[in-house]
């Protein structure tokens, strides 16, 4: 039984000889990546073409290997970091930091070809990580539904009309 | 004149002989891939073929350590042995006609035999000169499993030496001009492979090297070209036991239209990919159950082979 077992084995073994490689062929042959694919990290830009980063620090509180640092700072009606610097020697990918991003500044992309010679490298500053577009939330635009920067009631985009408390009488 | 050209010839043939187990590294390597679905070593060279020139700079520039606690001598013993018993048993092996380092010699088959006996020595004295729990367990392993397995191994060849009546390997090839031995010797050349592939300890067999259970076994400790030379003496030991199956079973060099060479190497190459099937397809046995197949299972049928064998013999 042990024998027959042990034959059929290597004839199944040897009929992969004909099934095809599985192998892609990296440098060359380029993996398909999912479009939510956890890769490299961005910083995005609002429809506007402002910085949607409003320093919340909800990213670098969430991290779980306390990879972002960054400093806030103000400008006229809104919160700006004056840093952000992300220890990509450190990232492990894991999306935390785009899950807690209240304005979808920071998105994770398709990309994993970042090695480096040199550890230092590795750091990126806000220039190195800022985008021109808007990457995977192409109309969502923090201040105009949200923040200091809209004032008085009623007019921040798709916002109801304010209630008249008098017309609410009987 | 007729002793230079036989060094030459050994010289010639133990040279071929390492830089081909140095090339089934690839072999193997690539073999492995395509049977489990990846492609295996294909940078280097023309579909990888210099990887081997690749490890042997590697390894040839890794630092050669020897642990402050072994037995030095034995420990760098060791790995000489297992490499000069397995190319020595190379002597006796008829590669054509006329090419044999010693072919013609009238003790062939006992020659090889003590060759691979010898050979466990390097193996357990490596084991024991490494002086650490792994390398002491390989050994242990090694020696109680060569050694068992050596038994039938010599039982099931004697079924080709009494058909032939002679111990000589020129003689045994010449006496398979009308058949070959592997339809008399049926059971004889199963138990042979067998035995082979536990004397080269290989997989399914590999109980010395163990490597999920000992590290690596009896060579735990070894680095640099003492590891390399255990690593080309196992790839060694699989030409040695498959040239064996050949000439002792396969009809050596005979084979119609092309030359006796290219047949020898042909039906060596089939057996040298069949070792590296096994060990694409089978696990390892445990080590008790590995014994018990040794000594109450193919020992029995490698003495009823021979009493079968001796039976028809007389009544012919």
């Amino acid at each position: 039984m042990y024998i027959y077992s042990a034959l059929r084995t290597a004839w199944l073994t040897f009929l992969h000889l004909f099934h095809g490689t599985e192998t892609l062929q990296y440098p060359e042959q380029k993996p398909k990546l999912s479009p939510r694919y956890r890769g490299r990290i961005v910083l995005t830009r609002d429809p506007d073409g402002q910085e949607r980063c409003v320093s919340c620090y909800l990213c670098a509180a969430v991290c779980p290997c306390d990879c972002i640092d960054l400093q806030k700072t103000s400008e006229p009606n809104k919160w700006v970091p004056e840093y952000f610097r992300i220890n990509f020697s450190r990232c492990i990918f894991c999306g935390f930091c785009e899950e807690a991003c209240p304005t979808s500044a920071i998105q994770l992309i398709p990309d994993f070809e970042m090695s480096e010679y040199s550890r230092q490298n590795l750091v990126y500053e806000k220039e190195n990580l800022l985008i021109a577009g808007t990457g995977k939330v192409p109309d969502y635009n923090f201040y105009r539904v949200a923040g200091i920067g809209v004032f008085g009631k009623g007019m921040a985009a798709n916002e109801a009309p304010p209630v008249d408390p008098r017309g609410l009488l009987p | 004149m007729t002793l230079l050209l036989s060094l030459l010839q050994s010289v010639l043939s133990l040279l071929g002989i390492v830089i081909l187990a140095a090339f089934l590294t690839w072999v193997e390597r690539r073999l492995l891939g395509f049977w489990q679905d990846r492609l295996g070593p294909n940078r280097v060279g023309w579909e990888g073929t210099l990887q081997v020139v690749a490890d042997m700079i590697k390894i040839f520039f890794k630092e050669d350590w020897t642990p402050p606690f072994a037995e030095k001598k034995l420990f760098i013993l060791a790995p000489v042995i297992v490499m000069a018993t397995i190319l020595l048993g190379f002597a006796i092996i008829p590669f054509t006609p006329g090419i044999g380092i010693a072919a013609d010699l009238n003790i062939g088959v006992l020659f090889f035999l003590g060759m691979t006996s010898l050979s466990v020595y390097g193996v357990v004295l490596a084991g024991w000169a490494s002086n650490s729990k792994f390398a002491l367990l390989g050994g242990m392993r090694a020696a109680a499993q060569m050694i068992s397995y050596e038994v039938f191994m010599g039982l099931a060849l004697i079924g080709v030496v009494m058909l032939t009546g002679s111990f000589n390997m020129v003689d045994i090839v010449k006496a398979q001009a009308g058949l070959w031995f592997v339809v008399p010797q049926f059971f004889g050349f199963v138990l042979f492979l067998i035995a082979g592939i536990a004397e080269a300890h290989r997989l399914p067999f590999d109980l010395p090297e163990g490597e999920n259970e000992l590290g690596a076994g009896f060579h735990t400790e070894y680095s640099s070209m003492k590891f390399g030379m255990f690593f080309v003496g196992e790839y060694a030991g699989i030409v040695l036991i498959s040239a064996m199956t050949v000439v002792l079973y396969f009809g050596g060099w005979k084979g119609p239209l092309l030359w006796p060479g290219l047949w020898f190497a042909l039906k060596v190459s089939i057996f040298i990919a069949f070792f590296i099937l096994l060990r694409a397809a089978l696990p390892r046995p445990r080590y008790d159950q590995l014994m018990s197949y040794g000594w109450k299972l193919m020992l029995p049928l490698a003495i009823i082979n021979l009493a079968i064998t001796g039976a028809v013999m007389l009544a012919a």
